[in-house]
């Protein structure tokens, strides 16, 4: 019985809970529970920033130090989302930091983040250690320097391929001498040149430092002095690994290399020269986390520095490994676990590389351990995915892009829907699917059937009527994220499953069928979603109500339901259907 | 008169050289209506966010094609190799990298006498066909010219010159 413990003990037992999950558990076991937990609570994560107000979460959780939230939809990354759309960071920003004065830590993905925005947060958050931004855009360099300026007891600064306008270089200079608090410093976004100076004085007061991610303006020669300053480095990015080739470069290189006894993940590797990969092969033993996904390496060089790495568990790199690299990478790394394999020449009408399906099957052979996936190729067939199904049944993300998004077996000429009817049977596990190619409304069915444990589906080109989204929508019960473009789904799937859509934290349908009538419906069924029309063809209701949107964004919230920042080709529904613009 | 001056040339837009609105500015994806059935599959080149890659990605990926990348062969060797042209900033380089690569001394170019006092002479074949003496050319004409590297007993070399 709740009373029988004093609240310490409820808060202290409470305080071993760390998964947000559990919280929530815990949170609705009673009220007395629900009141302590929420004193208690210092991390919250909001998947969506819409979903609930500032003013919410503040009444809820007095004593926030961590918050992590995420603004756009996912498809913003490939240019679906027009500019403008929202997930603008300042609200929230300016409400904790008056809330929060004890604010830790913000991470923030996909929001439009402001130079205000980071001076507000350097200036009231005295305590704040830890600033990660992920494809973020909307501030400049004078924004980085008044964090490196006013945040005393900086932590990590990580600017995860955000769109940084460059003023100026001299930012890094904002760090005053005092701060020798870094832990993790990730510039590698910027383009332009940072003072290399101050760079390796900063890294050099940094005893704590463990991950540092260059830029590709740091030229190699510089990279040993800089390491030389860290061999205490965990994760290092180095700028772009080309210079003349010299044996004093080289040599001074490779013994900076040797005395990161700690190093476990690399990444960078912009232009690379090939001759200086050897530099490295004193740590790749320990190297579990390898990123060449930006380095033109032919084959042959991959090959032999990935076979130097035994102990890899997460490889990404670009398709120039080509099969026969991948057949070398599953004979010598049996501890992967996520491999991404990205195409090099995406726009070219004919394969560059000699990379096809068979290298994934190599892996899913090789690689027992192998469960996550993100593959870019240009042909696939159902008895590839089904030989990958079968050897690699503990797949939890499977993310397959064929370059023609309506290719179909390239062997049979026949629908991808057994290939991946197989992937979802086979791999119960699975949370995450992307798929391609030319895929019937088959698929959906198996997908409704089997994967029971999927959490996030993106769909493009795929499926020939509601029937397919009618699957999903009703068969897949642990759907959170659901991202459509150009299927010819549309009303009455969407109609039919509306109740599942408060199960889910958004939806996402581009150039598919979805009249604006089935949107005024749904807004109108559904009040706690926020149907948002996004069209720039002008107001919705200029065109007759059958005709197709040409983006719907459906997401539940229990904020009101209004948001006020709303761009003129953004609409949303009132109760009464009546449109509602900002 | 717009083929004539090759406006399209010289155009400033997204995109990869060579391609066509491979990518577009969101503002400008309109799309033929969805009501229209049996949508044909797109031509490649114009569907806006496909594949999908990053823009993040995507700019580095335009720095990082390596149209340059020239299969080398040499005279009695089982197989060939392949080099990045790009990753050379000239001659000096690329015989450095070559000496590396088959481990072999390819001795001092002179305009004069090619390659003299060594075993091999590099050459290759240029976009007629034609096997020319590697270094008679700058390095930049050579850099866009040079389609395959043959590395010869030196030999065979002899009477090799400049096709003038």
């Amino acid at each position: 019985m709740a009373y029988s413990f004093p609240e310490e003990v409820l808060e202290h037992v409470f305080s071993f809970l760390s998964s947000d999950r559990d919280r929530n558990a815990v949170s609705l076991v009673c009220k007395s529970w629900y009141d302590i937990e929420r004193w208690c609570r210092r991390r919250i994560f909001v998947g969506n920033c819409y979903a609930v107000s500032p003013e919410m979460v503040i009444r809820r959780f007095p004593e926030l130090r961590a918050v992590e939230m995420k603004g756009k939809p996912h498809f913003a990354d490939f240019n679906l989302v027009p500019e403008g759309w929202g997930a603008y960071a300042y609200p929230w920003i300016a409400a904790m930091a008056e809330a929060y004065p004890f604010l830790e830590e913000i991470k923030l993905k996909r929001m439009v983040v402001t130079d205000d925005t980071l001076e507000l947060i350097s200036k009231s958050c005295k305590n704040f250690k830890l600033l990660v931004l992920t494809s973020c855009e909307g501030f400049t360099t004078d924004g980085l320097a008044s964090i490196a300026a006013n945040c005393r007891h900086l932590r990590e600064l990580d600017l995860r391929e955000s769109e940084v306008e460059e003023l100026s270089g001299h930012w890094l200079s904002h760090f005053p001498d005092s701060c020798t608090s870094l832990v993790s410093l990730n510039i590698s976004c910027l383009g332009s040149e940072v003072s290399f100076s101050i760079l390796e004085r900063l890294v050099a007061r940094s005893p704590n430092l463990r991950t540092l991610r260059l830029n590709r303006a740091v030229p190699l020669e510089r990279l040993a002095n800089l390491i030389r300053r860290a061999p205490q480095l965990v994760e290092l990015g180095t700028g772009a690994y080309s210079a003349e080739i010299r044996s004093d470069t080289f040599s001074n290189l490779a013994d900076a290399f040797s005395a990161c006894k700690q190093l476990k993940a690399l990444s960078g590797f912009w232009d690379v020269v090939p001759s200086y990969l050897p530099a490295m092969y004193s740590v790749c033993s320990g190297i579990t986390s390898l990123n060449l996904s930006y380095a033109a390496i032919p084959s042959t060089d991959l090959v032999k520095l990935i076979s130097q790495c035994q102990n890899l568990q997460r490889l990404w790199v670009m398709d120039y490994i080509e099969d026969s690299g991948l057949d070398v990478l599953a004979a010598s790394c049996k501890d992967l676990q996520e491999l991404r394999v990205f195409p090099s020449d995406p726009f070219g009408a004919e394969p560059n590389v000699s990379l096809t399906e068979q290298g994934l099957v190599s892996v899913s052979e090789g690689c027992p351990k192998l469960e996550s996936v993100l593959y870019f190729c240009r042909q696939m067939s159902n008895a590839a995915l089904i030989a990958i199904a079968k050897n690699r049944p503990n797949f939890i993300r499977f993310r397959l892009c064929i370059i023609d998004p309506q290719a179909p077996d390239y062997l049979t000429l026949e629908p991808l829907d057994a290939g991946f009817g197989a992937i979802v049977e086979k791999c119960k596990e699975l949370r995450r699917l992307s798929m391609t190619g030319l895929l019937t409304d088959r698929v959906f069915k198996y997908i409704g059937s089997h994967a029971k444990k999927l959490e996030m589906l993106s769909i493009a080109f795929a499926g020939d009527s509601d029937l397919g989204l009618h699957h999903v929508l009703s068969g897949c019960d642990s759907l959170r994220k659901l991202e459509i473009r150009d299927c010819p789904f549309g009303d009455k799937a969407l109609l039919a499953n509306a109740a599942k859509l408060e199960t889910m934290r958004s939806l996402w349908m581009s150039s598919c069928s979805v009249s604006f009538g089935a949107c005024k419906l749904l807004a109108q069924k559904m009040p706690r979603l926020n149907v948002e029309v996004i069209d720039e063809r002008g107001p919705p209701d200029s065109r007759p109500e059958s005709c197709s949107v040409e983006r719907v964004y459906v997401y539940r919230t229990v904020a009101s339901r209004q948001r006020l920042d709303m761009p003129d080709f953004v609409w949303t529904l009132d109760e009464d259907s009546s449109l509602r613009y900002s | 008169m717009d083929s004539d001056l090759n406006l399209k040339a010289t155009e400033l837009r997204l995109g990869l050289p060579g391609t066509t609105d491979a990518i577009s500015p969101p503002k400008n994806n309109k799309r033929s209506s969805p009501d229209s059935d049996s949508a044909p599959s797109p031509p490649k080149a114009q569907i806006v966010g496909w594949p999908p890659i990053r823009s993040y990605r995507k700019n580095n990926l335009a720095e990082a094609e390596s149209g340059s990348f020239v299969k080398v062969s040499m005279d009695g060797a089982p197989y060939l190799r392949k080099i990045d042209l790009k990753v050379y900033n000239g001659y000096l380089e690329l015989l450095e990298g070559l000496e590396k690569m088959f481990k072999l001394t390819i001795g001092e170019y002179s305009e004069r006498e090619g390659y003299k006092g060594s075993e091999y002479a590099p050459a290759y074949e240029d976009k007629d066909g034609d096997l020319m003496l590697v270094g008679d050319v700058p390095w930049e004409m050579f850099e866009s010219s040079c389609k395959k590297l043959r590395i010869m007993k030196a030999s065979d070399a002899r009477g090799l010159g400049c096709a003038v």
